[in-house]
């Protein structure tokens, strides 16, 4: 009944007032925002999340070694025999051992360059590229050869193909850790080839990184990288790995077998205690919203209350006037959350553009808001307008028609 | 049965501190289809207590009320909020249109509350618009309008309901002399259109336009006939009111 009207009456009314209006909407237009950019930034950061683990590989299951005594320590070679025993499920094995050495070239030092000791294992001829998504520019990856032979050779990454040798680095020779190292590879550039990047690094025949490692002392960690046939069978990868070091150790806590989907769901579930938080602290500027709402709608109750003494004598009842004002608090409300919704959209769309502006490891960062997300804060600050508007609403509805007509 | 406003020993009884004020103190009256009636009385005399219950504003402590046959002196607000819906058309001294709805909207304002769709509040709206004069000015807002046509407006709005009662309290206190008699003939040629009028004020010189007067005086009626009677505009006790009444009524 009647709500057209009354939302015709609500709409003239915020009109005929446009700052107080705008006043009144601020809590909720900041609130809306403020959800619609959490819940963008958070679309935008999962789904980066979710690309960069393609990219690097979603079959991929990494295995970490924390036990350094004991009689036996599992070697390449046990993961070798367990991938030849369940091809169904292992795709390829290869030791990732990290290096803690200094690389050079000529008098140049690079500090921040990571080096890894990996297997031939590590690239899939098939696919072109290594378990860890990079794609070779030129060159070669290690052999069988390299490898077994713990040839001095080295794959580089793009950032020091550039730094070192200006894009000229096949066949140049760099040293880690003293020792000089031919390259025979140069890998595509993944990240922005900038320093400490995933395009600042180098990959040595592991046998060679276990050798740097025991000289300085450190132990290294002993990790390998296992790739599962596919992400459905990463699970069941993950339980035969599981198993046998298990059958190694006799303790589990000695090693920690985590594929990629477990670490996806890992940040997933980080991310999102993360953005639960934020939106709650943006709700709260919502309920603030709400209670300056029903500030405002108290004083146009007061303000109008020889206009509700009119519309009684006329024959309004109790409900006529309560939902009018219902709707119109309700009215405000809504239009403010329309005004949050296109202010987070165009906040998040400046996000969006500045992170990929600033930093461009973002690159295909965006932060997208979601209609699920838009319809629920619509509705969240229609429920607060009719909510917070009830109390002046009641208040008007119960005003007595003889005393209202008399207010001036 | 038959008469459309009748009122049967209304108490209306305030307790105002320790004193209890008897606002109308148990008075009687009947009302019938077409007649124009003026309730007249000083401020303090309990015409507006009256206006207020003739009205269904509000309800007497004793006594019963019956409106078009109906008991509406025990009435909850809802319901005598319908009756004030059905029954009533006001119209106030202050005209009392609301500043931001049009006059259309405004003369709309008893037939929207009545539940009339859209088209037909529309049509009866201008109808009554039309009985007044003021139908090219539907799309104004009141304060465009002078303030003999904002009184014509609501008696539109008054009229749109096609109301039992007309209600007119203090029609004229804002107007000058002049738009005050319009206003009043307007009042008087809805009568003889068969509207039933209730007029209240405390004006003599208003109150003669009536047909019948019922003059009220501590809560009592002291007076109830023809409007010509030079009875009807005397104050008993005020000797002096003799030459005016005299003068009112060119006697």
């Amino acid at each position: 009944m009647k709500i057209g009207q009354s939302f015709r009456l609500a709409i003239k009314s915020l009109m005929t007032s446009k700052v107080r209006a705008l006043l009144t909407m601020l809590g909720i237009i900041i609130g809306v925002g403020a959800v619609i950019v959490i819940v963008s930034l958070g679309n935008g950061m999962q789904q980066y999340m979710n690309n960069q683990f393609e990219q690097i590989g979603v079959n991929m299951i990494q295995v970490g070694i924390y036990s350094y005594g004991g009689n036996r320590q599992v070697t390449p070679d046990d993961f070798y025999t367990l991938a030849d025993k369940y091809p169904q499920y292992i795709d390829s094995v290869s030791p990732y051992l990290s290096a803690t050495t200094i690389v050079r070239q000529g008098a140049q030092e690079y500090e921040r360059t990571k080096v890894y000791g990996v297997s031939e294992t590590m690239y899939n001829n098939e696919k072109g590229q290594t378990a860890t998504g990079d794609k070779l520019q030129e060159g070669r990856f290690l052999s069988y050869v390299d490898v077994e032979k713990n040839q001095k050779v080295c794959v580089i990454g793009s950032y020091l193909n550039e730094a070192m040798f200006a894009g000229q680095g096949l066949g140049q020779t760099l040293t880690v850790g003293g020792v000089p190292y031919t390259v025979i590879g140069v890998l595509s550039q993944k990240a922005d080839s900038t320093e400490g990047s995933g395009d600042d690094l180098i990959y040595l025949p592991y046998g060679l990184v276990e050798q740097i490692n025991a000289a300085s002392g450190g132990m290294g960690m002993n990790s390998y990288l296992v790739t599962s046939t596919s992400k459905d069978t990463s699970s069941a990868a993950k339980g035969v790995i599981e198993n046998m070091l298990f059958r190694i150790y006799g303790d589990s806590s000695s090693y920690l077998v985590m594929t990629s989907a477990e670490m996806m769901e890992m940040m997933d579930s980080m991310l999102g205690v993360l953005m639960t938080i934020l939106v709650v602290i943006a709700a709260i500027s919502l309920v603030v919203g709400g209670i300056g709402i029903m500030n405002i709608m108290l004083v146009s109750v007061t303000e109008r209350t020889r206009e509700i003494g009119i519309r009684k004598s006329l024959g309004a009842k109790g409900r006529d006037i309560r939902s009018q004002f219902i709707i119109e608090a309700g009215t405000t409300s809504a239009i403010g959350g329309v005004i949050g919704i296109l202010f987070g959209i165009l906040l998040a769309n400046i996000f969006t553009a500045v992170a990929g502006a600033l930093m461009s490891d973002a690159e295909g960062f965006a932060a997208i808001p979601n209609l699920s997300g838009i319809l629920v804060s619509f509705g969240v600050s229609v429920g607060i307008g009719v909510l917070f508007g009830y109390l002046p609403a009641n208040k008007a509805a119960k005003l007595n028609p003889i005393d209202a007509l008399r207010y001036d | 049965m038959g008469h459309l406003i009748e009122l049967k020993d209304v108490y209306k009884i305030y307790q105002m501190g320790d004193e209890t004020v008897h606002a109308l103190d148990g008075i009687s009256l009947t009302v019938d289809q077409g007649e124009f009636v003026a309730i007249v009385g000083q401020s303090g005399s309990g015409k507006s207590t009256a206006m207020n219950i003739i009205g269904c504003l509000d309800v007497p402590t004793a006594g019963t009320y019956h409106l078009g046959g109906v008991d509406v002196s025990t009435m909850d607000d809802d319901q005598q909020a319908e009756i004030r819906n059905k029954m009533l058309g006001f119209i106030f001294q202050q005209y009392n249109l609301i500043p931001k709805l049009n006059v259309l909207e405004n003369v709309e304002l008893p037939l929207l509350y009545a539940g009339v769709s859209g088209g037909e509040r529309r049509e009866r709206a201008l109808r009554a618009l039309e009985r007044v004069g003021l139908a090219e000015k539907r799309k104004n807002l009141p304060s465009q309008l002078s303030g003999g046509q904002q009184q014509r407006v609501s008696i539109a709005r008054a009229l749109a309901g096609n109301p039992s009662v007309i209600l007119a309290d203090e029609p004229t206190g804002a107007l000058d002399s002049r738009t005050g008699r319009e206003v009043l003939g307007f009042l008087q040629k809805l009568n003889a259109e068969g509207d039933t009028v209730v007029l209240i004020t405390h004006d003599n010189s208003i109150a003669v336009k009536a047909k019948r007067i019922v003059r009220l005086q501590d809560g009592r009626i002291i007076y109830d006939g023809d409007a010509r009677d030079p009875r009807a505009v005397v104050q008993p006790e005020l000797e002096e009111e003799h030459g005016e009444a005299r003068e009112v009524l060119n006697l």
